[in-house]
């Protein structure tokens, strides 16, 4: 299937091909925009607190004088590496259970299919914070909440792809043949299933940087003075009549890598599987 | 159709215990000691004993858990390790402003994303359909809590029009700016969806049957196309209430309205683990049965999935 998308099809779709080179800008400022910038994130300047944006500073500084430009570059490590990794986790862990559940029916599919239900039934948010509110704040406790709220929705739609595929003569004359589940999951399913968990996977991932940025909001994600884009907004709210400044470059950073995956992702669905058009 | 509900309700059984579950292990990793957090740290060892069988402590996780359960079915929620109010009784006097604040955003969802949703599709392929799916991939794009801080910068600050925060006692003009807020999220999805399935039933047979009788072409969307696209917009209009629980704790948070979401943050800023748990559970107690609620009325306005579940 991965043979119908090419980079001319690419270039049909402005959108899409805008949204592709903000990407690309995205991970190239994570990468090596830290080493780029003039100013270190955490480097307290008094002579200069509240600045609005200018020469000096592009963005502006925020209440304890640290460059916001730099920090908002900074914070794009942490809002990406989260977004994706734990964007894979999950993935991971719900293409596994999901493919239990779908290949091996009844009991087994009742209880997993059960399992997924509990999860789901949990707003994502909340139940984010009830998971990273009971461990220490940081890195790992962002990553592990994330996971766990968005692994059960991929397994259930791994599920039921696996039910539709499982149904397919080539599985069957492989089961004919004597090949175990584990090989059959392997060779056959999963090949088949990818695009569609590819679809999905690349839609999520805005929504994965959306909760990361919230759980900053909230305090609950990676610790000061590392700045995250989620935090920024969140400690210089107070200042948003007089410096507004400080919560809008971080609050379109967010936006604008969200909206690039969301326009990415809609690209890709489309051309792999018009049938699923929302 | 008795059945069906029956049914739906004893599949909702095991979900709401599996919450309830997950919710109890989540408070087994809670730091700190519940026992200490109510006597204090300079409590003799008997009085601290005693609590400690008194609240079962002492017992397997198992009887804890049914202990919970059963505190649980009394609705006793804890008490907060600040206020020492009981979790319930905030529970229940916050509850109902998130609600009047989740119903206005759920109005101001429906009819301009409905509004937006059919208008989109009748000017299929025209620059304001392009326009409206944009503002829609961007309506879920951006994050509430910012959103929200632009339009109070924008409404509040520089223009002057509208209060900035607050729920000043119950005036209509306060809840304008959060419900807009909050419901843009799901504002989004109702456009996208409204224009997806008004495009489908408009390409079906009948539409076009109504066409060549002769109908006016505001009859026919609205007549009859209109009510069956609305089928699946109307189930996710009551889904969605997932993001409105989640949009609560940070819109709330922003304009200062006293919901549960501005509860759940004072407790997550003061480690309140027992009304941090309580939100968390009540929020997916609540979640789930109004799912369970759309399901089965799901089942009573699509005939034609009354009609394939009595067959």
């Amino acid at each position: 299937m991965l043979d119908n998308l090419s980079i001319k099809d690419l270039t049909s779709s402005t959108p899409a091909l805008i949204a592709v080179i903000l990407l690309i800008m995205l991970v190239l400022t994570a990468v090596v925009g830290p080493i780029l910038v003039s100013y270190k994130p955490d480097v307290v300047d008094l002579d200069s607190l509240k600045q609005p944006p200018g020469r000096a500073h592009l963005f502006g500084t925020d209440s304890k004088g640290r460059d916001i430009l730099s920090r908002v570059v900074y914070g794009s490590r942490i809002s990406l590496s989260v977004g994706i990794i734990a964007a894979a986790l999950s993935l991971c862990l719900g293409i596994f259970f999901g493919l239990i559940a779908g290949y091996f029916g009844r009991t087994v599919d009742a209880f997993f299919s059960q399992v997924f239900d509990i999860f789901l039934a949990f707003p994502s948010l909340l139940l984010a914070i009830g998971i990273s509110a009971v461990m220490p704040p940081g890195l790992t406790s962002v990553m592990l909440a994330i996971t766990l709220v968005g692994w059960a929705g991929f397994a259930r739609l791994v599920r039921g792809i696996t039910l539709s595929l499982k149904e397919q003569t080539y599985v069957e004359a492989s089961r004919a043949l004597g090949a175990s589940p584990a090989r059959i999951l392997y060779k056959h399913i999963l090949p088949n299933a990818l695009p569609l968990i590819l679809v999905a996977g690349s839609l999520r991932v805005g929504g994965f940087i959306l909760l990361e940025a919230a759980l900053s909001f909230l305090g609950l994600g990676v610790q000061p003075p590392t700045p995250t884009w989620g935090s920024m907004i969140s400690l210089n709210r107070a200042y948003i009549n007089s410096a507004p400044w400080m919560v809008i470059f971080p609050g379109l950073a967010i936006s604008i890598t969200v909206i690039s995956f969301n326009i990415l992702g809609d690209f890709v669905r489309d051309k792999l599987d018009p049938r699923m058009q929302v | 159709m008795a059945l069906y509900i029956l049914k739906r309700l004893l599949l909702f059984i095991p979900t709401l215990l599996g919450i309830t579950l997950i919710t109890f292990i989540l408070m087994q990793y809670m730091p700190g000691d519940p026992v200490t957090a109510m006597v204090g740290e300079r409590a003799s060892p008997e009085t601290i004993a005693h609590i400690r069988t008194e609240l079962g402590l002492d017992k397997s996780l198992t009887y804890q858990y049914f202990m919970y359960l059963k505190r649980l079915g009394t609705g006793q929620l804890g008490r907060s390790y600040y206020t020492n109010r009981k979790v319930s009784d905030d529970l229940l006097q916050k509850f109902p402003n998130t609600a009047r604040l989740a119903l206005a955003a759920m109005l101001f969802a429906s009819v301009i994303g409905i509004g937006m949703g059919v208008f989109a599709a009748s000017k299929r392929g025209t620059n304001w359909d392009r326009l409206i799916t944009l503002l829609s991939v961007g309506g879920i794009s951006i994050p509430v809590f910012w959103l929200g801080l632009a339009l109070m910068l924008l409404f509040a600050f520089y223009l002057q029009w509208l209060p900035p925060s607050g729920m000043g006692n119950g005036s209509l003009i306060n809840i304008i700016l959060p419900a807009i807020t909050l419901g843009t999220f799901s504002l989004s999805y109702i456009v996208r969806v409204t224009r997806s399935t008004m495009l489908e039933t408009l390409s079906q047979p009948y539409v076009a049957a109504a066409r060549a009788k002769g109908l006016s072409e505001s009859n026919v969307v609205f007549k009859h196309a209109l009510k069956n696209a609305l089928i699946p917009v109307v189930t996710l209009i009551g889904l969605d209430l997932g993001s409105y629980l989640n949009g609560a704790v940070l819109t709330e948070t922003i304009f200062g309205w006293d919901g549960l979401g501005r509860y759940a943050l004072d407790g997550i800023l003061k480690r309140d683990y027992p009304v941090i748990m309580g939100v968390v559970l009540f929020g997916a107690v609540i979640f789930v049965t109004m799912n369970l609620l759309v399901d089965i009325s799901y089942h009573f306005l699509d005939p034609r999935v009354r009609v394939k579940s009595e067959q």
